[in-house]
């Protein structure tokens, strides 16, 4: 039989028992006998953050950092409201976090009772699952079911609604960490000939691409060696998506780049060319697809996706495995073994295709010796942290994907950022999460100037608990991805993109008790960055470079892989044009 | 950029494909909220829902069955099958209308009808009632209620010749369904 304990007890123990050691929260009226459980024990560490989204983004942080579940506390009516944009992008990028929200007494729910607000009702749409607690008697079992769904399958976020009164009623807790759930048993097993016929297919084909995603980061650092393994053995090229960077080597020789709407000339061209594509753990984006009817037209495709809802959803393919991605990469491994294949085709007229678009360098830019170019930013970032113990996350807009584009990611876990929903005010509570699990680690939020101001009060959270998360600001002075759809769809008509009246981030730096480095010119970017990562602490580094710099290339809307816009291309017409509109607050 | 299409950072797309009706008999555990995640899954991603009908059939085990009717493309079908199999809550999703054809599996419905009207009309009215085996559970002096089981068709057909005797209002529980045969639906 079990434990007696509290509600509240529960809780903390089973985040204990689930080996979380380190949780993100805010206190409040309903959730105040948790946080009288958390003071009464040293195993579960509390980080206070200073806003909900920021608990939310922590967690992610720390489950994509660690391969662990994550774990935040809010608590109710606001709280929880708080916490949605953390849970939807939770949701979209597959990130497992459990979320523990504090709910008004039972007997006054309906009521519209103070901080009342309908978390479930509210959850139910950004989360995998979500429960309320209404019997101390289940709270045990839903605590491990909630770890469970949350990392089973594709992993996600998931809820529990816990009312007051259930966190002072006592209980009997037990481990249930093994137990079997009823309904939710996602695939275990693989369908061995489906491999053998992927195999085959790569031993006929002439122009294969491998096409992998966040998936691969998701079934945990091994799947990523396996992934290693397997193109050694087959030489097939491979792009990525957004979220799969650092799952092959950016210095690796078969590595094409990004795909999608920024992704590489190469990695599109041979996506809209190949004749077999091979995608592992993604699910066919419309930022990677571009237009749908006129994608990779001449390939059979091949998904391998862990979840049966991102089949068939966005584009048909020929073969499909339901599997973990792992599992499917040790299988086809197996496959070579025992068939004793020795050799694939060389590709070499596909190789030679690809390095003739290699060769048209899609992400050059006109150097500066008087403007920092963001891009020459992230190169020098990119080679001032290479050889160090490095985290990068990122904030939403050009500036993350200037950082896919010229940052090199040689491991997994060692990239976040908010690819589904593209939140805003992502990177730094996220970064913050992952310094928590990795405190001797660098970890460097990259950010633009609007978006570190969406969730810039956890400057504090990284001060009290003197994290070393670094912010490296690509300041341009305006919202630059929604200037450049302005500037290329709507007529240059700048809307409302311009960041006015924007804060003195040194000082801003220094009013949090931090530290605040800027740069202005080239020839001072180095020290600069030397000094960010050298100085302990929190540090805001304010990078400002041109302004009016676009990111390309760059797949316009309805336009297909082979259909791309070149930095080249615009940079006359439409981007000179701006810049004589907006010539006064120019560089 | 795009001639037809409004300048926007998605592609614009209709599809345009042919819509068949499917029946699902949806089993889950009869737990708060379970029916709200069902139909905010058809909310949430556009899918259209004709009939629903939800009961629990098994007390032990705080089972309900959930018959759905909904209407889409036949991948959409396979699209809406294989997200409800994803919930959380959710046993099983069998595609009745896939398994059995359009009138395989067997479809039942009741509808409560109330007509008005009085002379020909009210004899009239009671005669298609006749003719359709539909029973009068409610009777005044100018109006009846009457009960009709049977297969969705049957029971349009009936309301539409209601129309023209005096049909007031009408109730119908959406459509039960099951599998033929000895095996489980």
């Amino acid at each position: 039989m079990g434990i007696k304990k509290t509600g509240a007890e529960i809780v903390i123990q089973a985040i204990e028992d689930q080996g979380v050691d380190s949780i993100f929260g805010y206190p409040g009226g309903a959730v105040l006998p948790i946080y009288d459980a958390i003071f009464q024990q040293d195993k579960v560490k509390h980080i206070l953050v200073r806003h909900e989204q920021g608990a939310a983004h922590a967690a992610e942080g720390y489950a994509r950092s660690t391969g662990k579940v994550g774990v935040l506390i809010v608590t109710s009516g606001p709280g929880a409201t708080n916490a949605v944009t953390g849970l939807t992008d939770a949701l979209l990028d597959s990130i497992p976090i459990v979320c523990i929200s504090g709910q008004v007494p039972t007997h006054l729910i309906g009521s519209d009772a103070f901080q009342e607000a309908d978390t479930v009702g509210i959850t139910r749409a950004c989360t995998k699952h979500n429960w309320l607690v209404k019997d101390i008697k289940d709270l045990p079992r839903i605590m491990h079911e909630a770890f469970y769904v949350a990392r089973s399958g594709r992993p996600g976020p998931v809820l529990i609604d816990i009312p007051k009164d259930i966190q002072f009623a006592e209980g009997e807790y037990e481990n249930l960490i093994k137990i079997k759930h009823k309904t939710y048993n996602p695939p275990s097993s693989i369908d061995k000939s489906a491999v053998s016929k992927v195999i085959e297919l790569i031993q006929r084909s002439k122009k294969p691409i491998i096409y992998s995603g966040g998936g691969i980061i998701n079934s945990g650092p091994n799947t990523s060696k396996l992934l290693n393994k397997f193109i050694q053995k087959t030489n097939i090229p491979i792009t990525s998506t957004l979220m799969g960077l650092g799952a092959y080597p950016g210095s690796g020789k078969n590595w094409l780049g990004m795909l999608g709407m920024h992704g590489t000339y190469e990695a599109n061209m041979a996506m809209h060319d190949c004749d077999l594509m091979i995608c592992i753990g993604a699910r066919f984006d419309d930022r990677i697809t571009g237009k749908i009817d006129e994608f990779s037209p001449k390939s059979k495709k091949i998904h391998i996706d862990i979840d049966a809802t991102s089949i068939n959803k966005n584009v048909d393919v020929d073969l499909a495995i339901l599997a973990d991605c792992g599992k499917f990469l040790n299988e086809a491994l197996n496959v070579i073994r025992e068939k004793k294949i020795n050799s694939f085709p060389a590709y070499d007229n596909w190789w030679q295709e690809i390095e003739k678009w290699k060769k048209v360098d899609c992400l050059k830019y006109k150097a500066n010796s008087d403007v920092i170019m963001p891009q020459y930013a992230i190169q020098r970032l990119y080679e001032l942290t290479k050889n160090k113990d490095t985290y990068i996350t990122t904030e939403v807009g050009q500036h993350q994907m200037w950082a896919a584009q010229f940052y090199k990611f040689e491991k997994p876990n060692r990239w976040l950022t908010s690819g589904g929903l593209g939140t805003m005010g992502y990177g730094f509570p996220a970064a913050n999460g992952v310094q928590v699990a990795f405190p001797e680690s660098l970890v460097i939020d990259i950010a633009g100037d609007a978006s570190i101001l969406m969730n810039i009060q956890e400057l504090s959270t990284a001060v009290q608990y003197r994290l070393n998360t670094k912010i490296f600001i690509l300041n341009n002075s305006y919202m630059g991805m929604v200037r450049q759809w302005q500037q290329l769809l709507h007529g240059n008509r700048i809307s409302e993109s311009y960041s006015d009246s924007l804060p003195d981030f040194v000082k801003l730096a220094e009013a949090y008790g931090a530290t605040g480095i800027s740069a202005k010119k080239p020839k001072d970017l180095d020290q600069a960055i030397i000094k960010m990562i050298e100085t302990p602490g929190p540090v805001i580094m304010d990078c400002q470079v041109a302004s009016l710099e676009n990111c390309f290339p760059m797949i316009p809307s309805g336009k297909a892989h082979n259909d791309m816009l070149l930095g080249d291309d615009v940079t006359d017409e439409q981007v000179s044009t701006a810049i004589d509109d907006s010539g006064k607050i120019m560089v | 950029m795009n001639d037809k299409n409004p300048a926007s950072t998605y592609d614009f797309v209709s599809i345009d494909e042919n819509k068949e009706r499917h029946t699902l008999s949806i089993i889950v555990d009869n737990e708060s909220g379970v029916l709200a995640r069902v139909i905010g899954l058809f909310a949430a991603r556009g899918f259209n829902i004709d009939s629903l009908t939800v009961s629990e059939i098994e007390s032990k085990n705080q089972l309900s069955r959930i018959t759905l009717v909904s209407c889409g493309s036949p991948s959409v079908i396979e699209k809406i099958k294989i997200q409800v199999e994803r919930l959380v809550p959710v046993h099983k999703v069998s595609d009745l209308t896939a398994e059995y054809g359009q009138y395989g599996a067997l479809e039942r419905e009741l509808a409560l009808i109330k007509v008005k009207g009085s002379g020909n009309k009210r004899l009239e009215a009671l005669r298609l009632a006749e003719a359709f085996d539909a029973q009068t559970v409610d009777a005044s002096l100018n109006s009846f209620i009457f009960q009709l089981t049977g297969r969705t068709r049957e029971i349009d057909r009936f309301i539409h010749l209601m129309s023209s005797v005096g049909l007031l209002e009408v109730s119908r529980t959406g459509i039960a369904a099951l599998k033929r045969g000895a095996e489980n639906t």
